[in-house]
Formats: C-alpha cells, sequence, structure tokens
C-alpha cells in the first residue's frame, strides 16, 4: 500500500507514491537520486544523513519520507545556487575541514543550523553544537576552525 | 629546484566535489537493471550449519533470486585468499569460504544472500531465509582460546594457533640476570573497530558475451583486490577491471578482498544483472575487520641509573575466525619489529601467538601492530620510571638512539632511517612547558586535584617498504609504486597513479608536486587513481605509503619528462642536448636564459611532431616504478594533560602537545590534518573505544549505540609542531604521516591518567579508561591502603 508524498526538496516541488516504511533519507538517495546525503549508521548517531527539514537541522534515517509531507528540504546540493559555495562550504575547503568527505555534507548542514540559532558561537559552543555528528578523519579541529571561520564572514555580510 | 615542492598548504583539489554532494562513492552508484544484495549471517558464535532453506525467501514480494553457499561454490567461487603467510611461524591457512557452507565461526558469518529489486525488498528476503544452527561451544579471547581444554575452530588447528613467530635480537636472559630492576604488566590492547564513515559497498556488474566483470568497491588497493579476486572467482586477471571510486576512509579496514566482492560478481553471474550490496553500520561491526585485540605478558629490565637492559614480551594477538588479508603481518612483522621504539635497547625477545577465535576477522587497523608495539614499549617505560623514582622524561632521554643520518640497526634487526629523536623531545617539553607543568602538578595536587602529564617518543615503520622485504617476510604481493605523467598538446597534465587515496588529499599533494618541477599551474594538472583500467599497477594506499612511495614514483615519470623535453627544446633551439638546463617551466640554452622553450611548447610540439628530433618517439609521456631500498621510520614526542575527577572517574583532556617528524613538508595543511585526525583516533582508544565480546561470542557492542567514537566536544585544541630530519630513501625525502598520532596518542594520554591516579595508588586500568574503570580503580585503591 503506497502513501502519496509531496514535498519541497531544494526548492523544487516532488510528488511520490511510496512506501510508507521508506526512509527520508533512502527518498532523497534513490527516488531523488540526492546522493550527496550519506548513510552512515542505522541507529542516528553519526550524522552522516542530515539535512535541512524546514530549515531545522534532522538526520534523515530517523524520518519516514511520509513524516516530511508538505516540508521544505534542503540537502548539500541545495545549499547554495548551482555553480556558488554557501560560505560554510568555502571555509571547509578553506580550512581542510574535510578529508574523505563522507560525514562533510552532514556536517555542513548540522552547522548551517548551528549558526541560525547561534550565529557567533565560542569555540566550545561549535564542539557542542556538533557533537552529534561524527567523523573519523579530522579530529575534528578544522571543521571546528572551518565553523568559525563561516561564522565571522557570515556575520560580516549581515552588517 | 625541488624546494619548491615543499611547505604551501594550497586548498585540497577534490574537495569542491566534496563540499556539494557531487562525489560519487560505491553507493551512489546506479546501473540500469541493477539488483540489491542482502546478507543472512549467524547470530551464532559458532554453529554447525544443519539446513539453510532460502526457498522461502524466493517467495518474498521483489526478491529475484536467493543463494547458498554451497550454490556458491558449486558455481565455483573458491575461498577468501590469504595474502600474508608469515614464514618460519607454522602458519595455518584454513579455508576461509565467502559463505559458510557447514560451519558459522562468528557472529556476523555469512549463511546466504537474498537478491531483489530494491534494498528493502532483499532485507525482507535476508530475514525469510530458514537456517537451523546447531551451536558450539565458542571461544572470544585470544588467550584463553589458546589455553588447553579451549573449545576448537578448526579441527587441524591444535590449541587454535594459527601461527608461533618468533624475534630475537641480543642476549635477553643475560640482560635479565644483570638488571637492577624488572617490570612486568599484562596489557590488553583491545580490540577496535575502525569505523570508517562509510561503510562498505561494492557493485558487480558481469559481461557474460565477454566472460568480463567490473567491480565498483570500497577499497584502498583495487590492484590488490584484482589479483585476489583472479584467484577466486576463477575470472582471469585481464578480464576483471576493480574501480574504487570516491571512498569514504578506510583506516586500513578497506584493504581486505572481503567475502561480500565475491558474492555480488557471482550473483551478477547467476542473475545476468549488476548486483550492489551496501553494508548497514550493525552488518560492518560483525563484518568488517577489526583491530588490535592483544594479550601481552610483557616485561622490561633496567640498571639503578634508568638505563634499559632489554624487553622480553608473550602476546597473544587475537586473528578472528578466519585469516584476512593481511592479518597474520600485523602482529608480527609490523609489531615485534618495532620493539625497540626510539630507544637504544639491546635485547629484545618476543614471541607471538596468533590464534583463532569466534570473533569477526581482524586485520589491519590505523597503525596496525607499531600501536600495539608502541603502547607497550611506553608504559614499560612508564613502569621503570615510576619504579626508579625517576621522571619519565629523564628516562627517555636517557635511553634515546642518538640522532643518526645514515641507518641505524636496532635489535630487531631493523635498519632506522634517519632519526633526530632527542630534537622532537626538546621541541614538545619546550612547547608544552613540561617544568610548568610539574610545578601546576604539585600545586593541584595540594588541593586534591589530579592533574597528569603523560608522554609518548615514538618511531614507527611505514611507507611500505621494499618489495625484497615484502617477499622474504611472507606478504604475497610487491610494495613498490608506480605513476604515468602524461602531457597533452595545451600543455594540461594527466598523472596517472597505482596508490589509491580515500581521504588523504594526494590528488592534491601529487599536483603540488607535478606543478612545482614542471612548471605548470596546479590547476593544469589531473591525478586518476583507483582504477585497475585507468592506472598503472601499484599496491595501493597504507601503512603511511602514499607519498613516500607513490611520490617516488611520479618523481621518476617527472624526471623522464624533463630528460625527453630537453632533447626536444634542444631541437628547437638548435642547441645541443647538453647545454640544455630546465628552471622553473623553461628549457633554455646555458648562459642564455632568454633562448628556451616552455613545457608548454615543448608538449605541443611532442605531440604534434611537426618539426622534431629525428628518431625520437612522438608524445610527451613517461611512466616510472619506484621500489624503496627501505622503510621510512618518522618520530615524534607527544604530551598529554589530563585532569581526573577522582568522585566520578572521569577524565578531562586539558592540552595535547604533538611534535611530529615526517621529513620534508609537501602540503603542511594536509599534514597537520593527518595529525590531527590521527591523536583523535588513538584518544579513542586510550579513554572510550572498545569491541566487546561476551564469553559466548556475542558482540555486546553490536552498534554505534553501544560503542564510544570520539566526538568533538571531547577535545581541547591540539598544539602541533615539526621538526624536520629527511630521509635518504625517496628522491622526496619524506616519510609517512598517516599513521603517526594514532600510534603516539594512546600511550600518551593512558600515560597521563596513570600520572594522575598514581598519588591515589592506582597501579593498572585497562584501556578504555572510562570513568567507570577509573572510578572503580580508585574505590579499589582506596580499599587496599
Amino acid at each position: 500500500m503506497k502513501h502519496a508524498l509531496s514535498m519541497t526538496v531544494n526548492g523544487v516541488p516532488r510528488s511520490h507514491e511510496v512506501e510508507p516504511r521508506l526512509l527520508l533519507v533512502h527518498y532523497l538517495r534513490e527516488t531523488l537520486g540526492l546522493t550527496g546525503t550519506n548513510v552512515g549508521c542505522d541507529t542516528s548517531q553519526c550524522g552522516s544523513c542530515t539535512v535541512l527539514l524546514d530549515g531545522q537541522a534532522v538526520k534523515s534515517c530517523t524520518l519516514l519520507a511520509v513524516q516530511a509531507e508538505g516540508a521544505t528540504v534542503t540537502t548539500i546540493e541545495g545549499l547554495a545556487p548551482q555553480g556558488g559555495l554557501h560560505p560554510l562550504q568555502e571555509a571547509f575547503w578553506e580550512k581542510h575541514g574535510l578529508q574523505c568527505g563522507f560525514c562533510t555534507p552532514g556536517m555542513i548542514l548540522t552547522a548551517c543550523d548551528l549558526l541560525q540559532r547561534n550565529p557567533r558561537p565560542s569555540e566550545e559552543e561549535i564542539r557542542h553544537g556538533i557533537e552529534g555528528n561524527l567523523c573519523r578523519c579530522t579530529g575534528y579541529q578544522n571543521i571546528v576552525a572551518s565553523v568559525k571561520l563561516a561564522a565571522e564572514r557570515m556575520a560580516a555580510a549581515r552588517k | 629546484m625541488a624546494s619548491r615542492i615543499f611547505g604551501s598548504g594550497i586548498k585540497r583539489r577534490e574537495d569542491p566535489r566534496l563540499i556539494t554532494g557531487q562525489a560519487k562513492y560505491t553507493d551512489d552508484l546506479v546501473l540500469p537493471g541493477m539488483a540489491h544484495l542482502a546478507v543472512v549471517r549467524s547470530p551464532h558464535a559458532h554453529a554447525r550449519l544443519k539446513r539453510v532453506d532460502v526457498s522461502a525467501a524466493r517467495a518474498v514480494p521483489g526478491v529475484v533470486a536467493a543463494f547458498t553457499g554451497a550454490d556458491m561454490k558449486e558455481a565455483g567461487f573458491g575461498g577468501i585468499p590469504c595474502a600474508w603467510v608469515v614464514p618460519n611461524s607454522d602458519t595455518k591457512t584454513p579455508p576461509y569460504p565467502p559463505i559458510a557452507v557447514d560451519t558459522v565461526r562468528y557472529v556476523g558469518n555469512a549463511v546466504a544472500v537474498v537478491l531483489a529489486e530494491d534494498r528493502y525488498a532483499a532485507r525482507d528476503g535476508a530475514d525469510a531465509v530458514e537456517v537451523d544452527y546447531e551451536p558450539l561451544p565458542a571461544v572470544a579471547d585470544a588467550w584463553k582460546a589458546a589455553q588447553p581444554g579451549a573449545p576448537l575452530l578448526y579441527a587441524d588447528v591444535p590449541g587454535n594457533v594459527c601461527f608461533h613467530w618468533k624475534v630475537s635480537g641480543g642476549d635477553v636472559e643475560a640482560a635479565f640476570k644483570q638488571a637492577d630492576v624488572v617490570v612486568k604488566e599484562r596489557i590488553l590492547n583491545q580490540r577496535l573497530i575502525p569505523n570508517a564513515m562509510e561503510p562498505r559497498a561494492a557493485l558487480a556488474q558481469y559481461n557474460p558475451a565477454m566472460g568480463e566483470v567490473t567491480l565498483w568497491v570500497t577499497s584502498q588497493n583495487p590492484h590488490i583486490v584484482r589479483f585476489l579476486l583472479s584467484l577466486d572467482t576463477g575470472i582471469p586477471e585481464h578480464k576483471i577491471r576493480v574501480v574504487a571510486p570516491e571512498v569514504g576512509g578506510g583506516f586500513g579496514s578497506k584493504i581486505p578482498h572481503y567475502p561480500e566482492d565475491s558474492m555480488v560478481i557471482f550473483a551478477s553471474k547467476m542473475l545476468g544483472r549488476p548486483v550492489k550490496w551496501t553494508e548497514t553500520r550493525n552488518e560492518n561491526y560483525q563484518a568488517t575487520i577489526h583491530g588490535r585485540d592483544h594479550v601481552q605478558d610483557v616485561e622490561m629490565a633496567a640498571r639503578r641509573d634508568g638505563t634499559i637492559l632489554a624487553l622480553r614480551a608473550t602476546v597473544w594477538a587475537n586473528l578472528g575466525a578466519y585469516l584476512s588479508t593481511a592479518s597474520t603481518g600485523i602482529p608480527t612483522i609490523l609489531h615485534g619489529l618495532m620493539l625497540s621504539g626510539v630507544y637504544d635497547i639491546k635485547s629484545i625477545h618476543e614471541d607471538v601467538y596468533g590464534v583463532f577465535t569466534n570473533t569477526t576477522p581482524v586485520d589491519a587497523y590505523r597503525g596496525a601492530g607499531r600501536p600495539e608495539a608502541t603502547f607497550m614499549v611506553e608504559r614499560l617505560v612508564d613502569l621503570v620510571a615510576a619504579e626508579l623514582k625517576m621522571d619519565p622524561l629523564d628516562l627517555r632521554r636517557k635511553n634515546l638512539i642518538p640522532p643518526f643520518t645514515d641507518g641505524r640497526p636496532v635489535a630487531t634487526g631493523l635498519v632506522y632511517d634517519t632519526g633526530n629523536y632527542a630534537g622532537a623531545v626538546d621541541k614538545a617539553v619546550q612547547m608544552a612547558d613540561y617544568a610548568g607543568l610539574r610545578k601546576k602538578q604539585a600545586e593541584l595536587r595540594s588541593q586534591g586535584r589530579y592533574l597528569g602529564i603523560g608522554m609518548c617518543t615514538y618511531a614507527e615503520i611505514c611507507g611500505l617498504g621494499p618489495s625484497q622485504v615484502a617477499g622474504a617476510v611472507g606478504f604475497g604481493g610487491g610494495l613498490w609504486e608506480s605513476a604515468i605523467v602524461r602531457f597533452h598538446p595545451s600543455g594540461k597534465v594527466h598523472v596517472m597513479v597505482g596508490v589509491s587515496p580515500h581521504g588523504q588529499g594526494e590528488e592534491t599533494t601529487f599536483a603540488q608536486i607535478v606543478a612545482s618541477e614542471l612548471g605548470v599551474g596546479v590547476d593544469d594538472v589531473t591525478v586518476f587513481h583507483g582504477d585497475t583500467s585507468q592506472t598503472p599497477m601499484g599496491w595501493g594506499t597504507y601503512g603511511s605509503r602514499t607519498t613516500a612511495v607513490g611520490g617516488g614514483a611520479l618523481m621518476g615519470a617527472i624526471g623522464k619528462i624533463k630528460e625527453k623535453s630537453k632533447i626536444v627544446a634542444a631541437h628547437l633551439l638548435e642547441a645541443a642536448v647538453e647545454d640544455i638546463e630546465y628552471d622553473d617551466g623553461k628549457f633554455f640554452v646555458k648562459g642564455t636564459p632568454s633562448k628556451a622553450k616552455t613545457i608548454q611548447e615543448i608538449a605541443l610540439m611532442a605531440n604534434v611532431a611537426w618539426n622534431y628530433p629525428k628518431g625520437l618517439e612522438p608524445g610527451l609521456e613517461a611512466s616510472a616504478f619506484f621500489d624503496p631500498p627501505n622503510f621510512v621510520y618518522p618520530f615524534g614526542a607527544h604530551i598529554a594533560v589530563v585532569e581526573v575527577d577522582a568522585e566520578t572517574g572521569a577524565v578531562a583532556l586539558q592540552r595535547y602537545v604533538a611534535v611530529d617528524d615526517c621529513g620534508r613538508v609537501i602540503n603542511p595543511m594536509i599534514v597537520e590534518g593527518q595529525i590531527h585526525g590521527g591523536i583523535v583516533q588513538g584518544i579513542g582508544q586510550a579513554l572510550w573505544e572498545a569491541a566487546v565480546y561476551d564469553d559466548s561470542g556475542q558482540l555486546l557492542t553490536g552498534s554505534m549505540m553501544d560503542y564510544a567514537l570520539p566526538k568533538a566536544d571531547a577535545f581541547p585544541r591540539f598544539e602541533l609542531g615539526m621538526t624536520e630530519t629527511p630521509t635518504t630513501v625517496n628522491p622526496l625525502g619524506v616519510k609517512g604521516i598517516g599513521e603517526t598520532g594514532t600510534i603516539a596518542s594512546t600511550p600518551a594520554v593512558y600515560g597521563a591518567v596513570m600520572d594522575a591516579l598514581a598519588p591515589l595508588g592506582v597501579k593498572k586500568v585497562d584501556m578504555p579508561l572510562t570513568p567507570e574503570r577509573v572510578w572503580r580503580a580508585i574505590e579499589q585503591a582506596k580499599k587496599r591502603s
């Protein structure tokens, strides 16, 4: 028994008939082909699958696709206009905030949510803010530096 | 010239695709008609398979097929080969069927596969497979497995002992007799789960008309996987293409050739469709290799003045239930030969028993054998210092091997390349303000606060390695590397390498080398790796060898490009070849720098060959192979500062100073990133991480909910310093940096916690030093006093 599902993903309205058990992350990856959102665990620990759901960071493996009915979803592919980079993406590149890149989309979207709530976080607040996202490569130091740099630039741009 | 290569922290060239979600990892790949494979795995650690019935699975909607181990065997698919059999150790290599046929030997052992139209239906089908198990007694602990009366995994492997390997140097017996002090300890270097953030995946497309297969797989070494697949799939090597697309970290866990590689090829062949398998994280914990897991009985002999005389050890190394690709080499060659560390220890003896247990196979995990050696040595040094009431820094300084630039033999038979250990120690001590820390520690102790200072001075063996040595120690492959540099008519460059980076950034490092050496822009270079149909043979990325060995091959190809370019330039400039010099992208006539041709002009002429030296082959392309004459031995000194809350046992990491020496540094930003990540992984072992089996062989830490991975909020900002002692064994003078942090930080942090606990009377706590374990140790010490 399939359910009708509609949501807006990266600014584009999408509608599909889906199985009720389909996870949001699999809807994004497999139905829509948006493979930038990664799956790193089964238990919502790693945060690789983080997307913005109505502006808030959520782990898309914890939600059924049908729970996102009517929602607006932003994935890493839609964070910046085509060909451009969000300040967080620029900062991760500049500060070497990634190595294998697998956790990076989720890490960037978590940081995006953090900076919306707290535009000028301290280093400690950044570390606390991203502790729901695991990275096995970087030791986090350069991720923290990346988020800090992005926060400074975004604050400067608002002035 | 070469100096331009070094020291430029340019932004990584692989990042634009990674930060925008455009990178394609194996699980992102979709082929027309692709079926999904799910694996049915044993819930028992040890059992006889009485019946595996897949008929109910075949009836599940969406399921297209289901197969057992017998089906796979009948189709001609053989056992997974072990690629490293250490000589003189009487190694047993029992069969390792990709899907179990009659017996399962660990929780997670595959018993059947189900193919379906999507991954959900495949899972439904897997749940419908009926298996009758007859449980057998199981054993998970390596030491217990080697004791008389332990359950046996294989009838023909007595005592579960797969091998007994020894290393000996000097006269250990005499040294222990002469000693003023002897310290002893049983160290449990616990089992860890590598946890690359990308789970493993494999996608096979078999072409029945051609008898060819392409396997996209999460691998650190696609050429090795191809070679091994040619041994167990029945498909010859030239008809196998292995591609490692974007790979999301490996840390050793993506070195092995795994059963699932064969399963997807088998299934694709049976179905005539592409077949993809992607592991869940729970599967990853059961079916991807684990690391470490040593029981070590160790002792060290020293004189009263602090001179270390000898080290003696017996190790039971847990190999798991089957021999994974490199598993026997890790606790032997990469471990036992490093027991001298940075110290002048004249006498060393170690016996290593590789032991089969009913657990997930154990293989290389970041550091792979060296962390188990370094922790042992550093722990013993700390114990000797405590016994002699010497400052552990002074004891270390007293025993350091003095600086050397041209090879230094140690008791285990290795010859270290270059080293200046005291230099690294001095720098770390200065950066940390060691004396100030000891003063602060004394002050805080008087207030009832427990600050601890720990230290690790290490050297490690990497840049694997000379192929002759690889052969001599039983590794089933070579350890050289290769590179091709190809100039296109417009002066743009393709570089093809045999190594297979997966996060380490060599697309950038190698482009930097080519750009600096040949005078092209970094953006004019594209580096290809990880596809056996596109890249030259190479042995892969592990053992911190990618830049040390792969970079050597690249330098060779660059040298050949320069030589050929000189001939073309001489022709175009109407000069003698001997009179052509090269600098910064220009070939010019000696003494007349204005009479010059750029590399781009030469590339164009070599490609069109209109006005060209007679008899010279057209094109500007060179291929080179590099086999280093020795390993490289990076080293360093790390200092950790922790505070332990004696009420709760909680450990707070306050400072971490790391001084590392990896020879010459090409991209400092990338090098620092490697160190950061390594430090965190090593601290994970010291404080939180442990793969735990119960006595019946059940994996208690079966998911990320149960296995504590390091998180961002547990760390201070690391303070990094470098010293630079170039190696002489490769043209770049570089050593490896991928594993040093992991090797050094576990003993440094462990030592810091033990130092903090010393006034409380705590002598020993097994890793990981979780608050509960530390608290219990404090309480027990209180009761004793």
